[in-house]
């Protein structure tokens, strides 16, 4: 499947890119990060320290168990700040 | 209801008037403003950038207002966030509640704010002179939100 990974705050300036298109079996956010992880020494370094990274998928909060059929975007970025 | 996401300032007065115009229902307006401060840890900031996640944002709003139309009786809410480039002083956002009498527009407040810190898709980026610091999320932004599960949806 082919799904859109989005980037923000540090994660998106260690990556290095705001958003990429994936081709992935990945059946879970965890099979993803696993995934992206291997890419390079950037997506490796972004996803070092799991407990710092938060996700959405399809725009809806989510977490490492989650699964991905019929997902079409999911995001990777630091705890919120907002308020 | 109404949620707001936009790069330009906002009048706080004006919109305040706009939230109870035409209504004599309302008995207690309450409004939050969240400011740009000039230092970060004894740090000077001279500037801040607000990213957001656009696509998601919005709906994260209206979701957190939803739950608290849920949990008081209120008449009338406002969230106004902004993003971009900020200066020290300037308005970050602004929540406004609107109820019959006031522990429902002041708790409701509260809730809305407590709820933004740490679920609504904002990332801050103060710049110092050792360069850009994204601001950390603190453990009593998720400590606050916490109390509320605690204390159920009876409304406080």
């Amino acid at each position: 499947m082919k799904l859109d990974v989005l980037y923000f705050a540090w994660l998106r300036e260690r990556i290095g890119e705001p958003s990429e298109r994936v081709e992935t079996d990945a059946a879970t956010v965890g099979d993803l990060v696993t995934e992206l992880r291997g890419r390079d020494e950037r997506h490796a370094l972004a996803f070092s320290d799991m407990a710092a990274v938060r996700v959405a998928v399809d725009q809806e909060l989510s977490d490492l168990d989650a699964p991905l059929d019929g997902a079409r975007e999911v995001a990777f970025f630091p705890p919120m700040t907002g308020g | 209801m109404g949620v707001r996401v936009q790069r330009e300032d906002f009048d706080l007065g004006a919109e305040l008037v706009a939230l109870r115009a035409g209504r004599t229902d309302i008995g207690a307006l309450v409004s939050f403003t969240g400011l740009v401060r000039d230092n970060a840890g004894g740090q000077p900031v001279t500037a801040m950038e607000l990213e957001h996640y656009p696509a998601m944002t919005a709906k994260a709003l209206e979701s957190i207002e939803a739950e608290a139309h849920g949990r008081w009786s209120l008449q009338a809410s406002l969230i106004l966030h902004r993003f971009g480039p900020l200066a020290p002083g300037d308005q970050i956002m602004m929540v406004a509640t609107a109820s019959a009498h006031r522990a429902a527009a002041f708790e409701a407040a509260e809730f809305l704010m407590d709820y933004l810190k740490s679920r609504a898709p904002f990332w801050k980026k103060e710049a110092t002179a050792e360069g850009g610091i994204w601001v950390d999320a603190r453990d009593e932004d998720e400590t606050a939100i916490g109390r509320w599960s605690e204390r159920g949806r009876d409304g406080g």
